[in-house]
């Protein structure tokens, strides 16, 4: 683009703008078609699409109060698009992102509420540990049926989530419930002050945490010989193995990070925002870490701006739904676009005619009984 | 036994005994707990076959649309979407013109679509088809939730048409000859679906594609059209699934109403071994978990209700680490073929 003065000084700063463009461009068309045919539903079912995303962007850009809530509703989603495309990056697909992010939403708020004495930095972080302790071994759990059994995480993930919405409620209504009088839902007592992720200036810390973990993914995956197991196995499992790397554990071990991501952002969510674990609260995160990773390429720091992206729609839906009334899920049924026009990319890279990935970046998820 | 297996002739008992023992077992212990309960109340058993069945068909259909499409080695993680958008175009259909058939042929329909995007994705792109599936879900997901307005109000559901003198065989009767037309459909399909994958040439097309797509490519056979076809018709079958659900057992729609049944299905399917006679007996069992499960709620027994609502997904967690070893899936399964 604006890049003629570079391209006769440096040749690697070229190629570094190139692949930018490469790893941009095809998320990006992905994302206006999306928002095109979303406006053409809008059409149909008889709103007004500029009314719309006008008031869209308002909610969500339009104020220092809309884009701090726009920050608020990103921050689960990077994690839960780091879960995804962690776990994407060996070969798995984690669809239990939900489960796990229930799970350490509900650890971290019992530690919020129950552990008392603690100086506000000291508890934070021990209920943010235990969100985290607690995504990660729910997270093993299909790690481990994968490996040792082969069992696709894939219908593993999607049952422990509806195991873990039962096993939630039940502990929300029952044995933590909120016991102050007067209260008859199912929730568990308000976390202590010192357990709380506060807003700094506007800016709300659990954004500035979930950054911190991309940026930490990044380094794991790419600079450390962990992270080159991972993306062996990821590329191709039987050459992993031929080269003696330990398959089922690194398989488990992936597991186990991915559901600690997604721990750790139930947590966060619970310590920044909601403030106590309740039941219902973020249907669906699970599913939009699929969208995120993919729209983030699968890469960590990809997955920020991604996140960003779908925050934002979640931050503008009430804005547009008082303002242009329309329903709230068509910011779903975008989602849904923007997730089939990134993965079919063959469409994409046909109307804007770019090259075809390279072979590193492609990673095939298993099938049934492989490992 | 290894030992005589190869130069002494089997006798036909044994050869019966080591092929069909363990299914034998199975049965006749079924039938004589059946047979017992129904000594001591045959109420209540009757009720719990009845909603067994009702509990199973919409897991068989889903498995019989996963193994068409798997046998062509196309796996379909989409069949939850199509079962719950099938659900919702049949519910609105019926909001509209109040005709139960044109309904049911509406969910046919729009299951048979989704086949086709899967198709089309899996087939056509050379997407990732675990991938293409979940864009599916997503999609059906969004859909129905913005389209969806609370208050709609159907006009009836699909009412048990009684088999004539049949229905009047103690057990049997009311339990499998008075049902309404989608459960006589669905295991109507079993059988067709039985016939046409092991007796036609249709079926061992597919399951060459599935097995060994070059050499099927080399005999002549369009492998992409036989994918396309079953993934297709496991759409349709998908959609019946769905419209069960909207149309015959509950009778209105609510959001995310299959409720992970499409999943569950896969489980069905692997438990199954990928034969639809196979899929039936997994989903009788899925659907006995459901039914035991309606009826510790009602029978007063003091477990928490989320305990008991874990257990078909526990089941389904349990079957696959038990199983799906042991089951081998169409070799060439989610592989897309590339032409030479």
């Amino acid at each position: 683009m604006s890049n003629s003065k570079e391209s006769s000084s440096s040749t690697s700063r070229l190629d570094w703008l190139k692949s930018l463009w490469n790893a941009v461009s095809v998320p990006t068309v992905a994302v206006l078609l999306a928002l095109l045919i979303g406006a053409i539903i809008l059409r149909i079912s008889g709103a007004s699409p500029i009314k719309a995303y006008l008031s869209l962007y308002q909610g969500s850009f339009g104020s220092m109060k809309a884009f701090a809530r726009t920050l608020e509703k990103a921050t689960p989603l990077v994690f839960s698009g780091l879960a995804v495309a962690f776990a994407f990056k060996a070969g798995l697909f984690n669809i239990g992102a939900q489960g796990q992010l229930l799970l350490g939403a509900l650890v971290s708020a019992t530690i919020g509420f129950s552990v008392h004495g603690l100086p506000p930095v000291a508890h934070a972080t021990l209920a943010l540990a235990g969100g985290a302790l607690a995504g990660a071994l729910y997270g093993a759990i299909p790690g481990a049926l994968k490996a040792y059994t082969g069992a696709h995480e894939v219908i593993t993930t999607i049952m422990l989530n509806y195991v873990a919405i039962n096993l939630t409620d039940y502990l929300a209504d029952g044995p933590l419930k909120d016991t102050s009088p007067g209260n008859i839902v199912a929730r568990t007592p308000k976390i202590l002050d010192s357990a709380k992720i506060p807003s700094v200036g506007g800016i709300p810390m659990g954004f500035v945490i979930a950054v911190i973990f991309a940026i930490v993914i990044w380094w794991v995956l790419w600079k450390t010989t962990l992270g080159f197991e991972i993306r062996t196995v990821g590329l191709n499992p039987h050459a992993a193995r031929y080269a003696g790397m330990k398959v089922a554990y690194t398989v488990i071990l992936t597991m186990l990070l991915s559901g600690l991501l997604a721990g750790v952002g139930g947590a966060v969510e619970t310590q920044g925002v909601v403030g106590r674990y309740q039941p219902g609260f973020n249907v669906g995160l699970g599913f939009d870490g699929i969208t995120i990773a993919l729209l983030g390429k699968t890469h960590p720091l990809g997955v920020i701006p991604a996140a960003l992206l779908v925050g934002a729609m979640k931050a503008g839906a009430s804005q547009m739904q008082f303002n242009a009334h329309v329903a709230k899920e068509i910011t779903d049924v975008i989602q849904a676009l923007m997730l089939f026009f990134v993965a079919a990319d063959m469409i994409v890279r046909w109307l804007i005619r770019a090259r075809a990935e390279t072979v590193e970046e492609k990673v095939k998820l298993s099938g049934w009984g492989q490992q | 036994m290894q030992q005589n297996n190869s130069s002494l002739p089997v006798s036909p008992v044994k050869r019966f005994l080591s092929r069909w023992g363990v299914t034998t077992v199975v049965v006749l212990l079924v039938v004589g707990i059946i047979g017992w309960q129904y000594a001591k109340n045959a109420h209540i058993t009757e009720a719990v076959l009845s909603s067994t069945l009702r509990q199973s068909i919409p897991l068989v259909l889903g498995a019989l649309c996963g193994l068409l499409g798997e046998r062509a080695a196309v796996i379909n993680i989409g069949i939850e979407g199509q079962m719950l958008m099938a659900a919702f175009i049949g519910f609105l259909v019926n909001v509209w013109t109040g005709n139960l058939f044109l309904a049911v042929m509406a969910g046919i329909l729009t299951g048979a679509f989704l086949g086709f995007l899967l198709a089309f994705m899996s087939v056509s792109l050379k997407m990732d088809q675990i991938i293409g599936g979940t864009v599916i879900n997503i999609l059906a997901l969004g859909l129905t939730g913005y389209f969806y307005q609370v208050g709609l109000t159907t006009q009836g559901k699909l009412q048990p048409i009684p088999l004539g003198p049949l229905t009047k065989i103690p057990l049997i009767g009311p339990v499998l000859f008075d049902n309404p037309p989608i459960t006589y459909a669905a295991l109507v399909l079993v059988i067709l679906t039985h016939y046409v994958l092991f007796y036609t040439k249709w079926g061992l097309r597919t399951r060459a594609v599935g097995e060994h797509p070059r050499a099927a490519d080399t005999l002549g056979i369009n492998v992409y059209m036989v994918r396309y076809v079953n993934v297709i018709v496991g759409g349709a079958i998908a959609g019946l699934a769905g419209a069960f659900l909207s149309l015959e057992a509950v009778g209105s729609f609510e959001r995310a109403m299959t409720n992970g049944r499409g999943f569950v299905a896969l489980a069905v399917m692997i438990f199954g071994k990928w034969t639809p006679l196979g899929s039936l007996g997994a989903a009788l069992l899925f659907g006995l978990a459901t039914a035991i499960q309606t009826q510790l709620q009602f029978g007063g027994i003091n477990i928490p209700h989320q305990f008991i609502g874990m257990l078909p997904y526990l089941l389904t967690i349990i079957v696959l680490a038990g199983f799906v070893g042991r089951s081998r899936p169409p070799a060439a399964d989610g592989i897309p073929y590339e032409k030479e």
